[in-house]
């Protein structure tokens, strides 16, 4: 593989499949036993997610105290946790929107995946800020509804606001767009369950599909319709976390540069994370003949590039405050790089800058050990960005009597291991439950019925090869004619 | 595919395509018009929107105006955000329920399936037979040549797979 001259020639799908040896792989990993290595994972992620669980009820019966922030560093480890998750999120609905709208064809083996990664993560990220409230059974007053308060509504005009209807909308859109997607497998799977339970439970979820092509033509203007509302809306929905920092008068958020920046950043981080994902799912769930070189090669490219788009923002961010004449912002970013916390600055961007420019190299971008090990570079490097630009931004304000430095308490670390802990289980339940790759999209890459060599005829559907495929394809117009 | 454009230039009703996946190209070969869909969403898209800027005014200047940071009562460019989300989530969620709707899909509904492997590998095309001149043995004769792998009468519909 590593020594094929050029790309184009490696098959996205490898091992000459058909659809029905599509719908046996992956509807088979669903009803096999899961490996050990499956249960030993599960055991990790859950064991972490009731230390999360844990950290959150001693949170919420104590309050927001056990927590390490002071009254200069008000935002630190939850809001960090959040843009983070919320980043992660970002990647599944490019590979399944913007790449969809793009006709990207490799993007059907990765993006249900993908977008069972985006939900998650936007669960975790949910959590942050609600339980940040302090009082986190009020929550429902963020929703704009007649209230015997005098019918008090929510502050519009407040960025705290629009970030609460940019997630929910995020949440239900993205959710909407991964079930849509999944009724056509669901069917499948519907009449592929043996047991009663399964065949009434995926029956009721797949509404009665049966595979008509009135429907399917219907179907794919509704996905498309959704692909071209999920798009700007993923946009939107970082540019409106940014303006959580941006619309202050904070030296160090107070910038233009932020929309940008970050849905650049949101998009390099979710892409780490779809790898480090894809990667382990590949190896634990035999998955090499979907997830190929190819696939991990497309997404290593777009590391490179949102990668360098962060790098050019650290960049241009801190060539403005130095030029900017403006002693605060001046401050800000020197303190940022040589203050007392310049390790995590210099992890970030060592990280987020250094790494991905290794994935220039054919070679690394090959070894998928060497991909994921960039990989989970990433994954901390983005973390450490959001940490560099809300606590670093904080601890030294305009008052020098004010300065002080944050260290997270146990129960922040802990709600952060719980919330890889809540992420973890949530994408090991839905590998074990659900149809990991869309068939019926995969089913649709795989050149059937055009005329290409190496791929097998519409007609084979049994799994027999017809090798002179195209022949078949003449004799299929000409001989009705001929014998009229 | 090609089986579906000779029927149609020989004037047979197809009745429907049974399809494990979006055949991309047959909806022109069996003469498809485009789906109304994106005009319903534009048209809920602007709904929620419109409503959603009256909403913003009626609370901020109207119901209960309050002073924020002495910010003016006719903020719109503040207001631009949450539109552009309600606009989206109205757009979203309502479409999909639409195309539930013309699509016939609802949950717990039972299906009757033509071929029970059409959601897995199997590629159904019904056609109607009305006309009197219809000949069935023609037709199946036809259709094995176009490399069907069954062809079937049933009461209502005749089968090609």
């Amino acid at each position: 593989m590593l020594d094929t001259f050029t790309l184009r020639r490696m098959p996205l799908i490898q091992g000459n499949k058909t659809p029905a040896t599509v719908t046996d792989d992956i509807s088979g990993l669903i009803g096999q036993k899961p490996s050990g290595l499956w249960y030993g994972a599960i055991v990790l992620s859950f064991s972490m997610l009731i230390v999360g669980v844990a950290a959150a009820s001693y949170l919420i019966a104590t309050g927001i105290g056990t927590w390490g922030l002071n009254n200069t560093v008000g935002w630190a480890f939850d809001i960090t946790n959040f843009v983070f998750w919320i980043g992660i999120g970002h990647a599944g609905t490019l590979i399944s929107a913007v790449l969809f709208l793009l006709r990207q064809r490799w993007r059907t083996s990765v993006n249900r995946a993908a977008e069972a990664m985006t939900i998650f993560a936007v669960i975790c990220a949910g959590l942050f800020p609600v339980l940040h409230m302090g009082r986190p059974w009020l929550a429902y007053w963020m929703l704009p509804y007649p209230n015997t308060r005098g019918s008090l509504w929510v502050n519009f005009r407040s960025p705290l606001v629009w970030d609460f209807f940019a997630i929910s909308t995020y949440f239900l859109i993205s959710l909407t767009f991964w079930y849509v997607g999944m009724i056509p497998d669901l069917a499948t799977l519907r009449d592929r369950a043996k047991s009663k339970i399964k065949r009434w439970l995926y029956g009721f979820f797949s509404l009665g599909w049966d595979g008509s092509y009135k429907t399917w033509l219907r179907y794919e203007t509704v996905y498309l319709l959704l692909a071209g509302l999920a798009t700007p809306l993923v946009i939107s929905v970082h540019t409106i976390v940014s303006w959580d920092f941006a619309t202050s008068v904070i030296p160090g958020w107070h910038t233009t540069i932020f929309p940008p920046y970050f849905v650049a950043g949101a998009i390099f981080s979710g892409m780490a994370m779809v790898l480090t994902l894809m990667l382990i799912a590949r190896k634990t769930m035999r998955l090499e003949d979907y997830i190929t070189v190819r696939h991990i090669d497309a997404m290593s490219k777009l590391l490179i590039l949102t990668g360098s788009m962060v790098g050019l923002a650290y960049a241009t961010e801190f060539f403005v405050a130095m030029y900017s004449g403006n002693p605060y912002e001046e401050f800000v970013f020197m303190n940022r790089a040589s203050g007392p916390l310049a390790w995590a600055y210099w992890i970030m961007v060592s990280c987020n800058l250094g790494s991905p420019q290794l994935l220039w190299f054919r070679k690394i971008r090959h070894s998928f050990v060497g991909v994921f090990i960039i990989s989970i570079f990433v994954n901390v490097g983005m973390w450490f960005e959001r940490f560099v630009i809300i606590v670093t931004s904080l601890h030294r304000d305009y008052l020098p009597s004010n300065w002080s430095n944050y260290t997270p308490s146990l129960v922040e670390i802990a709600l952060l291991v719980g919330s890889f802990g809540l992420f973890f289980t949530l994408f090991l339940l839905f590998c074990r439950f659900l149809p990991v790759v869309s068939m019926s999209e995969v089913k649709g890459v795989l050149h059937i019925g055009h005329h290409h060599k190496g791929s097998t005829d519409e007609r084979t559907s049994d799994g027999r090869d017809i090798p002179q495929r195209e022949r078949h394809h003449e004799r299929g117009k000409n001989i009705p004619v001929s014998s009229l | 595919m090609n089986a579906v454009k000779i029927f149609r230039s020989r004037h047979y009703k197809i009745a429907d395509v049974y399809t494990p996946y979006a055949v991309h190209g047959l909806e022109r070969a069996l003469g498809m018009k485009r789906s109304r869909l994106p005009w319903i969403t534009f048209l809920l898209g602007i709904t929620g929107a419109g409503l959603k800027v009256w909403f913003e005014y009626w609370t901020t200047m109207v119901d209960w105006p309050i002073n924020v940071g002495g910010k003016p009562w006719d903020s719109l460019p503040a207001f631009v955000p949450v539109t552009f989300e309600v606009m989206v989530l109205l757009a979203g969620i309502s479409t999909v329920l639409v195309f539930f709707g013309v699509a016939r899909l609802y949950p717990g509904k039972r299906t009757k399936l033509v071929s029970p492997a059409v959601t897995d590998k199997d590629f159904v095309m019904v056609i109607d037979e009305e006309d009197a001149t219809f000949d069935p043995e023609f037709v199946r004769n036809l259709l094995f040549d176009l490399h069907a792998i069954d062809v079937q009468e049933r009461l209502t519909e005749e089968t090609g797979k």
